[in-house]
């Protein structure tokens, strides 16, 4: 049908990228679908659970420095790193979410709680010497012209195609899910969690493993950033930004539909990227530019576009509610 | 560790708490009355402080004398936020209001990254450097005249509420919205009057707040976080449980900084928000909403 | 042999007696229905049935089985299925969707959920409007939807809070018609209801609390005559 060979002809132009663009471009491909990934990810515990979390950075930044730290202390590379990565923030998310259900905590609450979790880890990473401190944690850079696919380190190319594979697999896991028992338990839960009770769902199991699933999703993101950017400052992973910039891209595409938090990234970021150009491009150096488009983006689609722009757009593709 | 530089830390953290409660009182008072969590709180206290710096760099202005006119044009410019922007999504749900907020204050902590650039600015008072000795206990000048100011817009908000027809009819508001408009006040009107007195307040503690420390963008969203710390263990929609959190705040987070590392003591702050929106999450004075 | 055994329940809100020491069966394949006035606590049996909240004292009993103080969903689990006063559809879900939430507590895998629901939609006829979403359907097919979603879960006996309020004679006398069928295939019913044709068409048993304590009980045409009752509750001038 229609969505199949849409999706078909993405991808086949996805994969393809790399022959026919530069660095700059497949950098810029990469920043966005790192965006689409943990947007996916986040859109788990929201669009598909209706937690909202402010606080993603959080498992962002425990997956970077625990591969990191595994890889700098200890020479293991990422792909045995990511389970410890993913252990944690497993972790964390079921002890946030245990906390938090237990007690009832919901809505405005809950996203506090999430803030107040991963401010506390930032300052907190700040005093563990070990792990670099304020001044960071470093891997080595290595060589760039040939791939090194069990240690990652290679190309921008060798970066695209990782990232690119990642948010595939999110895509397909989301929509694997969002058809599945889980999916309609968890929107059942989003509409109304007294009626899903007398139905038969235990909501609190359910919305842990919304938050699980989501943290496992997150932490590999942070596995991918520590790799990709060789370098990690608790100011700057667990910076509240990280999470508004990591909810921008369902937010503005659409939360809780599949190809929302995808085409809501690759938007921002395009534009963000283009916009700090053509500042640039005057002779400007203004920080704060793009994130004050990234708010008022973000304040145009929640006051116009509540459900985001992906759902106009389906409805004029001819594509289903879900897609 | 003597008694009297406890003494003296306990003193100051107290007198700090006061300027930050009263920045606190109106993160509550939005919320207990608008239902409104303003997440823009600390952004917004930020260009208060910005305002009182650059009316001291321009005029000499003292910042306590600033702080009339700068809440002057805090009170209006909250009305409009409330009756222009915010309103219309009173019936929309929490996450979309929140989120609504978190675009605000995105785009007033950036703005002025853009405009005042990522450095400190301060104010240097005649008097920022005075103290008075009581024994063994040294206060600092500008910490009083803060704390003196804070109390006295708090207990001016106090009393508008208590006594006056508007402040009643806000609590009514506040109280029941529908018996609201049934009785035919202007809730509307009320509401965004409500955001005003809310944002005027911060005006008033950021001025403050100048005498105290230094400002940049960057605090913005820890003064954010601060303001809900506070409300939320003195009680959401609690006036004086903001008062009495601010308090208990300013001290602790002056004894963590005094007992363990002094850059830890936000830590302390959060770990506290935690443990009181787990067990008592209406906050020590508040009501369960 | 009892399916359902309400003993000697007890129930206070802050000092507010809701019930008091209320005691009665409900036998495998009944139906039964609670009557009063409001604020007599039939909700609150209802809500203590059905896992909401845990009584003062007194059990319930449940196929054999203790249900006293289990969650919603365990007691949903258990068998026992029940719909809202104020209907609680999913309103951004489809009806059809509406259902197989519902169903995928009897079946554990899509498909088979799917083709239940499908049944149960029939069944209740709504099946037309299977596609539609829950927020565009009119009250009584709301309250059939209700009814289908709680039926999908495959309970053995189904606890309706006043279903047939706000339905017109003839709506009212379609749903006693289905309830009536899913009776004969063996489902027990316990309902509330105001509705007084729908009692006394329904119900086998019918259970009369007054200020949380039942003061009678019997048959529809005993209930109806009791001096007590009618003091209380349906008037002199009550036709039947």
């Amino acid at each position: 049908m229609r969505a199949r060979l849409l999706l078909a002809a993405l991808g086949a132009g996805l994969i393809a990228l790399p022959q026919f663009s530069g660095n700059y471009v497949l950098s810029l491909a990469t920043l966005a679908l790192y965006f689409a990934f943990t947007g996916q990810a986040w859109n788990v515990m929201m669009g598909f659970a209706g937690q909202l979390s402010l606080g993603h950075s959080l498992f962002v930044g425990l997956g970077a420095y625990a591969a990191a730290a595994l890889f700098v202390k200890f020479g293991i590379g990422p792909w045995a790193g990511l389970w410890l990565a993913m252990a944690i923030c497993v972790a964390a998310g079921a002890a946030i979410g245990l906390l938090a259900f237990r007690f009832g905590i919901s809505g405005v609450y809950f996203a506090l709680l999430t803030i107040a979790f991963a401010e506390f880890t930032r300052i907190g990473f700040d005093h563990i010497g070990w792990l670099g401190g304020p001044g960071g944690l470093f891997l080595k850079v290595g060589q760039r012209t040939s791939w090194d696919l069990a240690d990652l380190r290679g190309t921008p190319a060798m970066f695209y195609y990782v990232m690119l594979a990642l948010t595939a697999g999110a895509f397909a896991l989301c929509a694997w899910l969002l058809k599945s028992r889980a999916g309609y338990y968890w929107q059942a839960i989003r509409e109304d969690e007294d009626a899903a009770r007398a139905l038969g769902i235990n909501t609190f199991r359910w919305k842990l493993l919304a938050v699980a699933i989501s943290a496992a999703m997150t932490s590999l993101a942070g596995v991918f950033f520590a790799f990709y950017y060789n370098n990690l400052f608790p100011e700057q992973i667990f910076h509240i930004s990280q999470s508004i910039e990591i909810i921008l891209g369902p937010i503005v595409g659409g939360v809780g539909t599949l190809f929302g938090p995808i085409l809501g990234a690759v938007l921002l970021t395009t534009l963000a990227d283009s916009l700090t150009n053509l500042v640039a491009a005057m002779g400007l150096d203004i920080p704060g530019v793009k994130q004050v488009f990234y708010g008022v983006i973000l304040l145009l689609v929640i006051m116009f576009l509540p459900n985001g722009i992906w759902p106009p757009i389906a409805k004029r593709l001819g594509l289903g509610r879900k897609d | 560790m003597s008694a009297s530089l406890v003494a003296n830390v306990v003193i100051s953290g107290l007198l700090t708490g006061l300027v930050y409660g009263l920045m606190a009182l109106g993160l509550s008072v939005i919320f207990g009355v608008v239902r409104v969590v303003n997440f823009a709180h600390g952004e917004m206290m930020t260009v208060a402080m910005y305002a009182a710096v650059l009316l001291f760099g321009a005029f000499k202005l003292d910042p306590i004398l600033a702080a009339l006119p700068v809440a002057a044009v805090f009170f209006v410019i909250g009305y409009a936020l409330q009756a222009g922007l915010i309103n219309p999504f009173i019936t929309r749900p929490e996450h979309s209001q929140f989120i609504l907020l978190v675009a605000v204050a995105t785009i007033i902590t950036n703005v002025m990254l853009m405009v005042f650039g990522p450095d400190a600015h301060s104010v240097q008072t005649d008097y920022q450097l005075d103290s008075w000795a009581i024994g063994q206990i040294i206060v600092d000048k500008s910490r009083v005249y803060a704390a003196l100011c804070a109390l006295g817009t708090t207990a001016g908000l106090f009393a508008f509420f208590r006594f006056s027809r508007t402040g009643t009819a806000i609590r009514a508001c506040a109280d029941n919205h529908l018996g609201a408009l049934i009785v035919g006040l202007d809730v509307k009107h009320l509401y965004a009057l409500t955001f005003g007195l809310g944002a005027a307040c911060v005006a008033v503690a950021g001025c403050m707040m100048t005498l105290l420390v230094e400002v940049a963008p960057s605090v913005g969203p820890s003064y954010t976080l601060l303001g809900f710390v506070i409300v939320i263990v003195g009680g959401l929609g609690s006036m004086p449980g903001a008062l009495l959190g601010g308090v208990l705040i300013g001290v602790s987070e002056a004894m963590a900084g005094l007992f363990i590392d002094p850059s830890a003591k936000s830590m302390f702050s959060f770990a506290l928000l935690i443990v009181v929106l787990l067990f008592r999450p209406q906050g020590l004075l508040g009501r369960r909403t | 042999m009892a399916l359902l055994e309400i003993r000697s329940l007890s129930k206070s809100f802050r000092g507010l007696r809701a019930v008091t020491r209320a005691s009665f069966e409900v036998p495998e394949g009944g139906l039964a229905a609670l009557i009063g006035p409001n604020g007599a606590g039939k909700t609150t049996i209802f809500n203590m049935a059905a896992g909401v909240y845990a009584p003062d004292a007194g059990e319930i009993v449940f196929a054999g089985n203790r249900i006293d103080g289990l969650r919603p969903d365990q007691v949903c689990a258990a068998g026992v299925g029940r719909t809202f006063q104020v209907v609680k559809p999913f309103a951004g879900m489809s009806v059809l969707d509406n259902v197989i939430v519902g169903a995928l507590r009897a079946e554990r895998r899509v498909p088979e959920a799917r083709r239940l629901a499908l049944r149960i939609l029939e069944e209740l006829n709504l099946g037309a409007k299977r596609d539609l979403p829950a927020s565009s359907l009119t009250l009584p097919d709301r309250k059939r939807l209700e009814v289908a979603r709680a039926l999908a879960t495959g309970p053995r006996l189904l606890l309706l809070d006043e279903v047939m309020a706000g339905l017109r004679p003839t709506e009212c006398d379609q749903m006693v018609e289905v309830f009536r069928e899913l009776n004969r295939d063996g489902l027990t019913i316990l309902l509330i209801e105001h509705v007084m044709r729908a009692v006394m068409a329904l119900a086998q048993q019918v259970v009369v609390l007054h200020h949380g304590e039942i003061i009678a009980r019997g048959t529809p045409a005993e209930v109806v005559r009791d001096p007590a009752v009618l003091e209380c509750y349906l008037g002199e001038e009550t036709e039947v």
